[in-house]
């Protein structure tokens, strides 16, 4: 969390001009209507496998009939090139059941993947590549928000069991597994966060920094709370400058195990309710929120207390893997939208906003990976950084159009 | 050499030398005309003609109040805060405080200080920096006040310069509020000086000199340039535009309502009598993201502040001075002015009637090192009791303004009522 300000709800009015898609619709991709004829794919979902019958297809309406001979309850997902755009999802596939996913593709490459306990990142992720012709799809605003809801849905999931790793490894005293994973386990959560700071007091809960949870006056918890405490050399000397002079100090000491046990066990009740609110059957969004929210990503990279300045994970020094998961979670709302906005005549944005994200994504790789690690960002110089401000300011013009060109 | 009676008669008070030589001027003026009226007419004498070519642009530096309150909003700000040097005296603060208001009367009438740019001996330097030479007066204001720990301490627990038992009850330390990340470097202070001119070089100088008079007494600590002034204090002033480019301070309190002005403004007189007819200045250093600011919608824009960005109008309708009516709604049975919009929370109906006179400029000092500009509002808001600056402020924290700002500095002062011919300011705290 960078900002620690009342939530913007910029889409609320214009509620009226996005229709509500509750959850309780199916999550079909682009296709309310399959013919009944298309061609269908057989998938075998277990609990440590997810076996499609090909992995190629032509462009058009595609089904998948998923087989679930597991033993816990499933989910299958059709995803996007970027592994996180979700194209199509069917869950809720009991053990022993069969259900049909039908999605609407045209040529490129995607991802299929399942989620044995519908929680967690999920097994078998494959490639599945779809040639042919380019499709016309006609994409609808409520089938685009139940997509992106979806994608909300399955980033709170993998969520929670990260979640409980991290903590687990925090309370068992392994400080330096817990400085390994506290970078992992953020990124799901920076990914949707204009989605989490929907819920007033959960974000402040989960992801406040130090100053705002002060001058706020409500208790520091969550993410950073522990940061400080795995990072707490680092806390006593950033806060030891004339600068933050008025900032308490008292606690800038190693919490006990107890104080660990209870920090620890509320994060991952905060996260947990995270996921089932998402999971609400009353839990919407609108066109505006997603784009809007796009657009929120970008912005607190920026922020004064956010990455680029170095103030988000002011003691573990670990922005670049918030950073690169904001511009990820950024380019999924982006992706998400883009038939709508290439319907209203937007191709040229749309084109202008794909060369900066790859743009942005092939600064941010100079600097490491999610698998390789991020260098630590109080290595970066300023020189370095101002590039990185110039990259992530030609992304972030270009994408203040975005709701004009999708809200019609 | 010539030294005014209250400074004569008084024996607590000894002139320094900087004192004695920057009361030369203030002498010469007073022999040559006297009188309180005179000081505006001697300066405008001695300096010729204004800034603009009139005779017009000296602001008198005596009155009941202190002069930079009331007074047309000018366009340049250089705001500065002092801290005393660790061991400084009563009688430190005191001499300071008198050769300040020596320097103040003629910096306000355009005049140098002392020996002016040259020096009675070439080996000597200049008592005048010498920039704001040939200036003329440049409607320069100088509004001084004092801070809650020159009566108090640092730790709360003290009495520096034996005036606590003058302190007012009112006068205490703002508190905390919702999203401050307020940098000590950036705020509190023992002393304030509020520069306002037509011309920011005049401004400047004044704060400069200033700064240079208090050596060894007080320390300049911070200090804050402004440009165009963000409020007006009368009507015969545009309001104007923020960095956000929206009209701000519409609903400011005006330098000819005297009703208005002795109910929110003044401090009246339960107050310990050195506070009489004088306010409490809050000063504010509210960086805006100027650049996600930049990248929102108009739509967005206008619900946070509630006005159009064009007129300053409420949403609701009608001119700029029209009053927002915040009952209506819209088809969709929503709040016209959202509940959390800044015009609505800011609004006195919603502040139980506190009103605040507002006195801010723009600010941009260059830019930061990613690119982004640091720019925003310095805000000073003047009102006679600071709880009222409290009040409004703390009905602020759902404002959805707060989304684009950050408050990074913070200041209160106490400003003494104002300096009769002959005074020094603050003379009563010490008799």
């Amino acid at each position: 969390m960078t900002i620690t300000h009342p939530r913007r709800r910029v889409g609320q009015t214009l509620t009226a001009l996005a229709t509500l898609a509750g959850a309780t619709i199916a999550l079909t991709g682009c296709v309310p209507n399959a013919a009944p004829d298309a061609e269908s794919i057989a998938v075998t979902a277990s609990d440590t496998d997810c076996a499609v019958e090909t992995a190629e297809a032509t462009s058009g309406t595609v089904t998948f009939t998923v087989q679930n001979d597991g033993s816990t309850v499933n989910e299958f997902y059709v995803l996007g090139a970027n592994k996180l755009t979700i194209i199509g999802e069917v869950e809720n596939i009991a053990p022993g059941a069969s259900r049909d996913l039908t999605v609407q593709v045209g040529p490129g490459d995607y991802f299929t993947n399942c989620k044995p306990g519908m929680i967690g990142a999920g097994v078998g992720q494959a490639p599945f590549v779809v040639n042919g012709e380019a499709v016309e799809t006609s994409q609808e605003d409520d089938a685009v928000i139940a997509q992106y809801i979806g994608y909300v849905k399955s980033q709170t999931e993998e969520l929670v069991p990260q979640v409980q790793e991290f903590v687990d490894a925090y309370q068992a005293g392994d400080d330096e597994e817990a400085k390994r994973l506290f970078p992992l386990v953020r990124i799901s959560y920076e990914r949707i966060e204009p989605t989490a700071e929907q819920f007033g007091d959960l974000d402040p809960k989960i992801d406040y920094r130090k100053p705002g949870a002060l001058e706020e006056g409500i208790p520091f918890t969550g993410f950073h709370r522990i940061e400080q405490d795995l990072w707490l050399d680092a806390a006593i000397a950033n806060y030891s400058t004339p600068e933050k002079d008025h900032y308490p100090k008292d606690d800038l000491v190693a919490l006990t195990p107890e104080e660990r046990a209870e920090l620890g066990d509320q994060l991952v009740a905060d996260i947990t309710e995270l996921k089932d609110k998402v999971a609400a059957p009353d839990f919407t969004l609108t066109l505006a929120d997603i784009t809007e929210g796009a657009k929120g990503l970008l912005d607190e990279v920026a922020a004064p207390d956010g990455k680029l300045p170095g103030e988000e994970n002011e003691f573990g020094h670990t922005d670049l893997y918030d950073f690169y998961a904001n511009v990820e979670g950024a380019q999924v709302a982006f992706d998400t939208v883009r038939p709508l906005a290439e319907a209203n005549d937007a191709s040229e944005l749309v084109t202008e906003l794909d060369e900066r994200f790859a743009d942005m994504f092939a600064l941010l790789d100079e600097y490491g990976s999610y698998d390789a690690g991020f260098v630590f960002y109080d290595t970066v110089d300023e020189t370095q950084r101002a590039e990185l401000a110039a990259s992530l300011s030609a992304l972030s013009e270009p994408m203040s159009k975005l709701t004009a060109a999708v809200v019609k | 050499m010539v030294v005014s009676e209250a400074e004569a008669t008084d024996p607590a008070i000894t002139p320094t030398r900087r004192g004695l030589l920057g009361m030369i001027g203030t002498g010469v003026a007073g022999l040559a005309l006297g009188g309180a009226g005179g000081a505006a007419v001697t300066a405008a004498a001695l300096a010729g003609t204004g800034a603009d070519g009139s005779s017009g642009s000296v602001v008198p530096f005596h009155g009941a109040h202190q002069a930079g309150i009331v007074t047309p909003a000018q366009d340049r700000l250089h705001f500065a805060s002092f801290r005393m040097v660790r061991g400084a005296t009563r009688d430190d603060l005191i001499a300071l405080l008198q050769d300040w208001t020596a320097a103040a009367e003629q910096l306000c009438r355009g005049e140098a200080l002392g020996t002016g740019i040259e020096s009675e001996d070439p080996l000597l330097p200049p008592d005048d920096t010498g920039e704001a030479e040939g200036l003329h007066a440049g409607h320069l204001t100088l509004t001084f006040g004092l801070g809650h720990q020159l009566f108090t301490g640092e730790e709360d627990d003290a009495d520096p310069f034996g005036i606590r038992a003058k302190l007012p009850d009112t006068f205490t330390p703002l508190p905390s509020f919702a999203f401050d990340l307020l940098e000590a470097t950036q705020s509190g202070g023992d002393l304030c000086v509020q520069a306002c001119a037509d011309d920011p070089q005049i401004a400047v100088h004044a704060i400069r000199n200033l700064a240079r008079i208090a050596i060894g007494r007080a320390h300049l600590s911070w200090s804050q340039l402004g440009f165009g002034r963000t409020s007006s204090t009368s009507r015969d002033q545009e309001t104007p535009r923020n960095l956000f480019g929206f009209k701000d301070g519409t609903m400011n309190i005006m330098s000819d309502e005297r009703a208005a002005l002795d109910a929110h403004v003044w401090v009246g007189g339960s107050a310990p009598e050195w506070m009489r007819g004088g306010t409490y200045l809050v000063a504010r250093k509210i960086l805006m993201t100027i650049e996600t600011w930049d990248r929102t919608s108009l739509l967005e824009q206008e619900r946070v502040f509630g006005r159009t960005k064009r007129t300053g109008g409420p949403a609701t309708g009608g001119g700029e001075f029209e009053q927002p009516d915040f009952t209506a709604t819209n088809a969709a049975g929503e709040p016209t002015i959202d509940i959390a919009a800044h015009v609505r929370l800011a609004h006195p109906d919603q502040n139980g009637g506190a009103r605040i006179l507002r006195r801010g400029y723009n600010y941009v000092d260059g830019s930061n090192g990613l690119g982004q500009m640091g720019g925003g509002l310095f805000f000073i808001s003047f009102q006679r009791d600071p709880a009222m600056f409290v009040r409004v402020q703390q009905s602020l924290k759902p404002d959805l303004l707060n989304e684009y700002i950050r408050h990074i500095g913070s200041g209160l002062w106490a400003v003494p009522r104002g300096i009769a011919q002959g005074e020094f300011v603050a003379q009563a705290l010490f008799e």
